[in-house]
């Protein structure tokens, strides 16, 4: 198949289901209510008032935003908000726990903020509902977009701007203000590919020639001379992981790529040659530089008590595992445990403090309702009118479901550690912004995709007068 | 395009699968593992609370709990160090952040949580006293242990020393210079100062937080000599008469010639040399004959039966874990014929070389060596007792007695290269050894026990970086620690 037949679009039924919504929101807010109650009866021995202040304004915001659903995108996915408000409250009550004990934080005033900058994200959720009226404007500032998340990922590097925080130089300051601009540069760069792919997703498709074994075709490789983009992601992910040491953005971005190149063209042999490029870039550079080597054999030989005691070596990564392992398959419950001893509790580790303190289960409830999200964007995708529109929609969910992979598989050693944020829970604005800004565009051509067609005025044949 | 987007959310479940696996095998198959693990710092932050037990020299306390906690609140307990940096490299710290040393590898005794003090401890809580922790005695002899660290500050060189009970495998001593006072690094009232100084010893590059004496490798120079002429007698048959060729210089089909350390730079005035008269005056050429002779294989079995090679995950343990020393297979004969002489890919650790000492003093029975002598519970009844294993018959009883003979001859005079090791009043069993290191400052080494005739102490002594001879820097400390024993 070497041209894309259209496909109809997968019908959903155009209805609402907002009551469905309304009820798992206020699930949602009762978990967390119940987390900060359950942490401060397990630290202090009573009801915290902050159940009733930070909950009941995480409470009131998630209404809000529920209402605000049933004007702004009434036929938006059901399922969308009630689990991202669960992973944003979760998030909050851990975040409160640890607080309440004074954990290390990064410049960071814990809960309160962390509810503060809910409500941004949540604004600028809305904000994209209401006034991207249809996503496929974007598709207008192709190179624009591109060329806004390179900026934004070297911003850092400036200096005088950047801000290094735990050695990694990942923030910019403006003011009292920190700001992690790869958080940005992720949306930025899932919009540009959605549209340079869709630009380019024909010519991309032409197969150059088949690779067979014997009479059994292996794979069609793609023409030498259409290799350029690939090649520039390439350059550019092995550049992040060499010269920014940003082993996590630089796996993310590329993933990210290949997701949605192979989305465009449906060519596996593009996703074979980008990990081919990939591991072999990744290698030599294990070779070449040293911080990539002690990556590894951080990653590999944890346990070790050289590479444990060694100047950034596992010590943290241990901890993290040690955490888990105090809670077991059911936890120590909300403050029951010591997961303000994990290092960077509330951001970067903030799996493995809820590993500790909800236990197995809890974790895995978390990565379900994760899962959960990623799959209703994909449904979300699948349903979405337009090439445009299905790439950036599944483009978003790819993001968040190799985020997450990222981020634990870092902690639990599938893969080296890297540092990312855990979308929706991990203490920090920028992070936080950026997911919800990511739900917003997600909403919308949800609501787009199921709202029902058009009725005709008038039955003339061949002309026909519509209201949108 | 809804195909691929298909495809991509089954691979996004898989991504999904594989950690939650992960985490079920975490979370659900290791947590106790991890819990247990001794990099787990949660573990010691845990027990400044309890009183933990003593560790025991001789019959004085040198780490003990002092409960340091105001009237009426709970208790706290900090733990106290007593001499210096003397115990350090043995007793270890145990800190709020990490523990070493006998305080890491006995602690689930020293702090009570052992599955053999389970009876006791329940037997605490019914009748309402305060549960402690077992009392550790360890085997080192103050007298021993002081005069060797006492021999490297006047010295003011760095260096380690060992001494060994030849015929239980005691350690007597185990001294590394220079070494710290870990009250420095203990306190729990101020810990970020505990943890400055700590962090400042990691950095330093004298390295006191190294216990030389079990866990750092030197080459054995000369000493391995001792292993060469084992070696000889064992595998080739031959006795302290037998002469081989022994040239002022011996040159090789390949690779640097190698000339003798010896005054005047002979042996014996170029002609053969006894295997007796070698070892007496530290002969290169002869001793690398000897080992081309034999065969690298032989040699290496021969370290081995000494201790050399472990096996992978058979490495000793005293209870603390000893990098293994290495003496490995060589076949060229410029690398043989230094390995003869403890040169070249030859590398061993203090303790290795007074294993070596004791070996021979022993009528060649290799005894493992070991640091705690007995726990007591905190009644005084015995939790573990330890009884002397041997390790391996190195050598026969009569090649021991030969290599005695030879031995004493290093440290008589006019021309033993040791004379510093000896005693008035007995004949002492020595071995010089100056190891070159690719510095200009050659390691320097002195192994031997005494008396001669009924051993009663082994020492191994190095002196890093020494510059000089054997004889004139190691010698003399390791004398100082025989004579704590002997006199």
């Amino acid at each position: 198949m070497t041209t894309t037949t259209p496909e109809a679009p997968t019908a959903l039924p155009p209805i609402k289901r907002r009551n469905a919504e309304l009820a798992l929101v206020a699930v949602a807010v009762a978990i967390t209510m119940a987390g900060i109650a359950i942490a401060g009866l397990n630290l202090n021995g009573r009801v915290p008032a902050a159940m009733w202040t930070v909950g009941m304004t995480f409470g009131a915001l998630s209404l809000a935003a529920h209402v605000a659903m049933r004007f702004f995108a009434p036929y938006a996915d059901p399922l969308i908000l009630p689990c991202t408000l669960f992973l944003n409250g979760i998030g909050v009550a851990m975040i409160w726990r640890l607080d309440a004990i004074g954990a290390e934080d990064i410049e960071r005033a814990g809960a309160g903020m962390q509810v503060v900058w809910s409500a941004v994200g949540l604004v600028l959720c809305f904000l994209i509902i209401i006034f991207l009226k249809d996503p496929r404007v974007l598709q207008r500032y192709t190179y624009i977009t591109g060329l806004v998340a390179i900026v934004l990922l070297m911003l850092p590097a400036i200096p005088g701007l950047g801000r290094e925080v735990y050695g990694a130089r990942l923030w910019i300051g403006i003011g009292p203000f920190t700001l992690q601009p790869s958080e940005f540069a992720k949306i930025a760069l899932v919009i540009f590919l959605a549209s340079y792919l869709m630009n380019k997703r024909q010519v991309l498709s032409i197969v150059g020639k088949p690779i067979k074994i014997g009479r059994f075709k292996l794979m069609d490789l793609p023409r030498a001379r259409d290799l350029a983009p690939i090649l520039v992601g390439w350059i550019a992910a092995i550049g992040m992981l060499v010269l920014l040491r940003d082993l996590g953005t630089s796996l993310l971005l590329f993933g990210t790529f290949l997701a949605m190149l192979y989305v465009a063209t449906q060519r596996s042999s593009w996703v074979v040659i980008g990990l081919g490029l990939f591991l072999a870039g990744a290698t030599v550079a294990y070779f070449l530089f040293w911080h990539v080597r002690a990556r590894v054999n951080i990653w590999q030989n944890a346990f070790d008590q050289e590479v444990y005691y060694e100047v950034g070596g596992s010590q943290q990564l241990v901890q993290g595992l040690i955490g888990m392992g105090y809670g077991g398959v059911f936890g120590t419950g909300l403050g029951g445990g010591q997961a303000h001893n994990i290092f960077a509790a509330d951001s970067d580790f903030i799996l493995s403090s809820l590993g500790e303190e909800l236990g197995l289960t809890g974790l895995l409830t978390v990565l379900m309702v994760l899962f959960l999200l990623v799959e209703r964007g994909m449904r979300v995708a699948l349903a979405a009118t337009g090439p445009f529109n299905k790439l950036l929609t599944s483009g978003i969910a790819f993001v968040l479901a190799y985020q997450v992979f990222i981020v634990l598989g870092g902690l639990t050693r599938v893969i080296p550690l890297t540092g990312s944020t855990t979308p929706f829970m991990a203490a920090g604005g920028s992070a936080l912004m950026a997911s919800w800004i990511m739900m917003g565009v997600l909403l919308r051509i949800s609501d787009n995709a199921r709202r029902p067609a058009p009725q005709a005025i008038q039955d003339e044949g061949a002309t026909q007068v519509i209201r949108r | 395009m809804n195909t691929p987007i298909r495809r991509l959310s089954v691979f996004t479940m898989a991504l999904f699968g594989v950690l939650m696996l992960n985490l079920t095998w975490i979370q659900g198959f290791q947590a106790q593992s991890l819990i247990e693990d001794p990099l787990n710092s949660r573990l010691y932050s845990e027990r400044l609370s309890e009183a933990r037990g003593p560790i025991i020299v001789g019959d004085e306390n040198v780490a003990y709990s002092e409960n340091i906690a105001e009237e009426d609140s709970s208790p706290e307990y900090q733990r106290v160090y007593e001499g210096g940096g003397v115990y350090t490299p043995v007793v270890g710290s145990f800190r709020s952040y990490g523990a070493s040393g006998i305080e890491a590898t006995e602690n689930s005794l020293l702090d009570g949580s052992d599955d053999r003090l389970a009876v006791r401890n329940f037997r605490d809580i019914i009748t309402g006293r305060e549960p402690e922790g077992a009392r550790v005695q360890l085997t080192l002899d103050p007298a021993v242990q002081e005069a060797g660290y006492q021999g490297f500050v006047d010295l003011g060189m760095n260096g380690a020393a060992v001494a060994i009970q030849p015929d239980t495998g005691a350690i007597l001593g185990a001294v590394s210079y220079p070494s710290y006072d870990a009250n420095d690094v203990v306190s729990i009232t101020d810990q970020q100062a505990a943890i400055d100084n700590y962090t400042a010893m990691e950095a330093d590059e004298d390295k006191p937080l190294l216990n030389r004496a079990l866990n750092e490798r030197y080459a054995p120079g000369s000493t391995f000599k001792v292993v060469t002429a084992a070696a000889a007698i064992e595998k080739l048959g031959k006795t302290g008469e037998s002469t081989i060729d022994a040239p002022d210089v011996r040159e090789f089909p390949s690779g640097p010639v190698l000339p003798n350390a010896t005054s005047g730079g002979t042996c014996n005035g170029g002609e053969p040399d006894s295997l007796a008269h070698s070892i007496q005056i530290s002969c290169n050429t002869s001793m690398a004959n000897w080992a081309i002779e034999m065969g690298g294989e032989a040699l290496s079995d021969q370290a081995t039966a000494f201790g050399f090679n472990p096996e992978e995950g058979e490495e000793l343990r005293v209870p603390m874990s000893v990098t293994p020393s290495y003496a490995p297979v060589e076949t060229d004969e410029s690398i043989l014929g230094r390995a003869g002489i403890g040169q070249s890919n030859v590398e061993a650790t203090p303790l290795q070389m007074a294993m070596v000492a004791s070996g021979i003093a022993n009528d060649g029975e290799v005894m493992h060596p070991y640091l705690v002598d007995s726990v007591l519970d905190s009644d005084m009844s015995v939790v573990t007792q330890a009884s002397p294993e041997t390790y391996s018959q190195a050598v026969e009883p009569s090649t021991a007695d030969m290599l005695t003979d030879m031995m004493v001859l290093v440290t008589t005079p006019p021309e033993g290269s040791g004379l510093n090791g000896a005693i008035p009043g007995m004949d002492v069993a020595g071995k010089t050894g100056t190891a070159e290191n690719g510095t200009d400052r050659t390691h320097n080494w002195f192994i031997g026990f005494a008396p001669a005739d009924d051993p009663q102490i082994a020492v191994a002594v190095v002196i890093e970086f020494g510059g000089g001879s054997g004889g004139s820097l190691a010698a003399p400390i390791a004398r100082q620690m025989m004579e704590a024993v002997v006199l």
